[in-house]
This record gives structure tokens, C-alpha cells and sequence, in this order.
């Protein structure tokens, strides 16, 4: 049986797609076999971010359709042959998607994948619901500003409340919290929200601070997934969450603007 | 794993029913009082599902015949959906026609049939607030409810969750801004309060708002509100309860 995670916001722009192909890759990379699915029917992008763009053939929407097999449409990444990719279909919309169709398309997945990474759209419409619906962990992707701050919230409520989790009033789903295009600089300044101020809105496990980096755009741009970039902080930052989510002990690093002066943090309230 | 679509759920609601206060045995006076308040809005009574209320009548001690009485009702179009106030006859009666019984509760609006009594006894026609699917809470009026009961959240409430209980609410978690609990009792948030709360929603004024930490949105005790703006950038040191005084809503700390 495959875990599958949903990354989700409610606010848009947070980094959902970066985090999600991050994440996925990070999976793969340490031998976990995974799928990544774009849930933003519509607005494909996951292909764009992991660089598989130009060998989409058949989509998640043809899949729920029937129109295609998964094997058909599941997309093998270049880089890393543990991870598969299925993309969104650009030609419909959020209504293309059904309940039962995403559930019988994850069961499948569920036989022979580790993990399933369910990238969601924006907003708390029905591309967001469907896409945590059957999860089982919940990264919630948060920058720190308050109209993000309040979307997080907002999708936490609809996490313990509409998941099939919820439905069959069985163990919730598992929430972690992602802060994303942190500056460390600017919270010195006062000008951003910092990692306490969040946390005393949303009081979640603190899975990982993703600070703010040139290198995630050129990663974007260039379709290879940002963890790939050791070298760069955002990089290391995702290898760290995957490490974490993985159960291994890792410090929080990049919460203080000086680097070398990195204090160890506990992970928020439960 | 096997694609199973579910066959059923279930969901709790609010709904709601009018419920018929009897003051007399006469059977031919509550068929003729019927029909006079039916013929005032005919629509309004065509097919409405109905609670009766027998505690009047039975203060008097008046029998009344139970089987005539619902089969008038049939007639006149209305749904018996369950009975209040019986006693143990007529909750035996009413359990042999599959009429539900509910002891305690009072709910939604009446419409007084036969002798007014001393006091106007139709309350008004309050709008509830849709409450929201609530676990711990589960109430309606077809079904009629357990006296009311204080419900016990210990999960944080997020932005856009609506809280109702019948009863008292005690929340040991924070409630976020955004967020609308609301009770016909008294609120008790053990954490902090961002949100709004509302405590005596059906008029109840003596209900009071107690928080640990105190940044509501909005407050409001059976109707009075205060929003965060007009509470002002005010700092509570602690725990803090508000209560309703001459109309005025009273935030205190609690030393």
C-alpha cells in the first residue's frame, strides 16, 4: 500500500509544484518508488518543473476516462528511475476529475508505488478536494505572510473535515507544515512573518523552511527539480524535509539569517 | 484494494418543524382551531411534518384521545413526526405508531391550539444558523433530540469551520481567525480566540464567553455584538469572561 501525501495551500504562488516535484524526487532518490500527480487540470505545470513536457502523450484525465491505461500515461522521470510522473491534462477542466475516478486511479497506483505525491491546484474548489481527499499525509505549503498564513488555516480545516479520513471517521490525516520563500533577512527587519509567528496561527509539525533562492527559479526554468541542485540552499532545504518526513533526525537550518549560526528548533506544538 | 462506491452515510442537520401545543381534549375544538390556522396560510401547513406538545393538557390532566388526535392531524395534512411532553400512555401510544418521543427539549416554533394560556406561548420565528456537521452534536427535529448536552472539542477549529452546539461548547484548542463558533449556552475556549464567537444564540442573555486568551474577530451574547474594532487594541493579560449587562457586553478579566 503507497502513501500518498497531498501538497497542498489554498493560496497559489506558495510553491506547491516546486515542493511537490521536490519532494517527489527526494523519494525516489532515496530508493522509495514514486508517482507524482498534477491535480491542476487545466493549468499543467508539474511536467514543466520536472522537464518532461515534451513526452506527455496521455494524461490523468484520459486515465479516469479510460481512455488510456496508467501505464500509458505514467511518465518515467530521466533523472531517476524510481519516479513516475502523470500529468494533468491542459485541454479540460477541474470538472473532467471525479471522486471515484481519482480513487480508482490511486488504488492502482497504490499496488506497485511507495509513495503517491498528489500536487493540488489553488483555491478549495473541487481540483483542491479531490486532490487531499484520500490522503493520508498533508504537506501544508505556507510563505510567511499572513494571507497565506489564513489560506493554510483554511485548508487545515478542510483537511480534518473532508478527507475520506475524515468521512469514515477514521485517524485524520497527518499534517506537516512547509514554509516556503522564507527570508531570513527580511524577518529580522519585520518585514515578513517569522517561523514563530506562524506557528502560533497553525501550530503544526514543522517539516522543513525552504528559504528563498534564486536557484528554485532556474531550476523551474531549466525543468530539473531544485533538490537536484546541492549546491544550492532551497536544495539541501527539500533534502532535509524529505529526511525528516522519512524519520530521520535532522536540524532546521535557515532560520537564522547568519549562516553557521544554525539553532536547532523542535517542531511546532501539537 | 477493491473500488467500492459507499452505499450510505451518515449526516447530522438541522431541521426544522412547528410544534403544535395542546390545551384542550376537545377534539372537535382542535379540528376547528386546525382549520382556522390552517385556511391563514395553507401552504405553509400542506404536508409539514408536526411535534406535538402535550405538556399543557397534561398539567390539567386531561385525557386526551392520543389515536383520534393523530389521526386528525393526518387528516388535516400535517405529518406527526413526534411527540413532546407525554406522558407514559401517550409515549406508549405514540411508540405504536412510530412516532419518536422527545422528553425535554424545546424547539423551534409553536402554533398554541385551543384556551390561550396566560403567557403568548408562540415564539417567534427565530432563523437558526445552519449549524455545522459537528460530531459530538447531532440533532433534529424529525428526530427529536437528547436535552441538550455540552460539547466537547478538543481539535483545533481553522478558518471557515462552523461550530453550533445545542448546549454549552467547551473548545481546548485555539480557534482560528476566520473561524464560527456558536452556542445556545455558554462558550468556553481554553485557548486562544481568534475567531468569532457567539454564546446564546436563541436569546439565552445570561450566557457568557469565557477565553483564555482573548483576540475574537467578534463577540456577541444573545444578539449583542462587538466586533475586534470596536474592542480596540486592547491587551488581556489572561484569562478573560464576557457577559451581557443592560445590553451592554461586559469583558472582564478573570483575576
Amino acid at each position: 500500500m503507497a502513501r500518498i501525501i497531498v501538497v497542498t495551500s489554498g493560496k497559489g504562488g506558495v510553491g506547491k509544484t516546486t515542493t511537490s516535484a521536490a519532494i517527489a524526487m527526494g523519494l525516489a532518490k532515496k530508493g522509495h518508488k514514486t508517482a507524482v500527480i498534477d491535480f491542476d487540470v487545466g493549468l499543467r505545470n508539474l511536467d514543466l518543473i520536472l522537464g518532461c513536457e515534451r513526452r506527455v502523450v496521455y494524461d490523468f484525465i484520459n486515465v479516469i476516462n479510460g481512455e488510456a491505461g496508467l501505464n500509458q500515461a505514467l511518465i518515467r522521470d530521466k533523472n531517476c528511475n524510481m519516479l513516475y510522473i502523470l500529468p494533468a491534462s491542459q485541454t479540460r477542466d477541474k470538472d473532467a476529475l471525479t471522486q471515484e475516478g481519482v480513487g480508482r486511479v490511486l488504488d492502482e497506483l497504490s499496488k506497485d508505488f511507495e509513495y503517491i505525491v498528489c500536487d493540488s491546484p489553488a483555491g478549495i474548489e473541487k481540483g483542491a478536494n479531490l486532490a487531499l481527499y484520500y490522503a493520508d499525509d498533508a504537506f501544508v505549503v505556507t510563505n510567511p505572510e499572513i494571507s497565506s498564513v489564513r489560506d493554510s488555516d483554511r485548508m487545515l480545516g478542510i483537511l480534518s473535515s473532508k478527507s475520506r479520513r475524515a468521512e469514515r471517521n477514521e485517524e485524520p490525516i497527518k499534517e506537516y507544515l512547509l514554509l516556503t520563500r522564507y527570508d531570513a533577512d527580511r524577518v529580522r527587519l519585520g518585514e515578513m512573518l517569522s517561523l514563530e509567528d506562524v506557528q502560533e496561527i497553525l501550530s503544526l509539525e514543522l517539516l522543513g523552511i525552504i528559504p528563498e533562492s534564486k536557484s528554485v527559479l532556474s531550476a523551474s526554468n531549466a525543468g530539473i527539480p531544485v533538490i537536484l541542485d546541492e549546491k544550492s540552499e532551497a536544495g539541501r532545504a527539500y533534502a532535509d524535509v524529505v529526511a525528516r518526513y522519512l524519520g530521520e533526525k535532522v536540524p532546521h537550518r535557515f532560520i537564522e539569517s547568519k549562516p553557521g549560526f544554525l539553532r536547532r528548533l523542535f517542531g511546532g506544538r501539537k | 484494494m477493491q473500488n467500492t462506491s459507499p452505499v450510505l452515510e451518515f449526516k447530522s442537520s438541522t431541521f426544522f418543524a412547528p410544534i403544535l401545543i395542546i390545551f384542550t381534549n376537545d377534539t372537535n375544538a382542535i379540528a376547528h382551531a386546525l382549520n382556522e390556522k390552517i385556511k391563514l396560510a395553507p401552504d405553509f401547513f400542506r404536508d409539514s411534518p408536526l411535534i406535538v406538545d402535550f405538556k399543557e393538557i397534561n398539567k390539567s390532566n386531561q385525557a386526551v384521545d392520543f389515536m383520534q388526535l393523530i389521526q386528525l392531524l393526518r387528516e388535516s395534512g400535517f405529518f406527526p413526526v413526534g411527540i413532546r411532553g407525554g406522558n407514559e400512555s401517550q409515549n406508549i401510544q405514540a411508540r405504536a405508531l412510530f412516532i419518536p418521543i422527545d422528553t425535554v427539549r424545546e424547539l423551534g416554533h409553536s402554533i398554541a391550539i385551543g384556551e390561550p394560556p396566560k403567557q403568548e406561548s408562540a415564539q417567534p420565528v427565530a432563523a437558526q444558523p445552519e449549524a455545522a456537521p459537528v460530531k459530538e452534536t447531532t440533532h433534529s427535529a424529525a428526530i427529536p433530540p437528547v436535552p441538550a448536552a455540552t460539547t466537547l472539542i478538543s481539535h483545533p477549529i481553522r478558518s471557515g469551520q462552523r461550530i453550533y452546539a445545542s448546549g454549552d461548547l467547551i473548545i481546548l484548542s485555539q480557534v482560528s481567525a476566520g473561524a464560527e463558533i456558536m452556542a445556545e449556552g455558554n462558550i468556553h475556549v481554553y485557548n486562544t480566540l481568534r475567531g468569532r464567537a457567539l454564546a446564546g444564540v436563541h436569546g439565552n442573555t445570561a450566557a457568557r464567553i469565557f477565553c483564555f486568551d482573548m483576540q475574537a474577530e467578534l463577540i456577541s451574547i444573545a444578539g449583542d455584538y462587538k466586533t475586534s474594532e470596536d474592542l480596540g487594541k486592547q491587551n488581556y493579560n489572561g484569562p478573560v469572561q464576557i457577559y451581557l449587562q443592560d445590553h451592554a457586553l461586559i469583558i472582564k478579566e478573570i483575576a
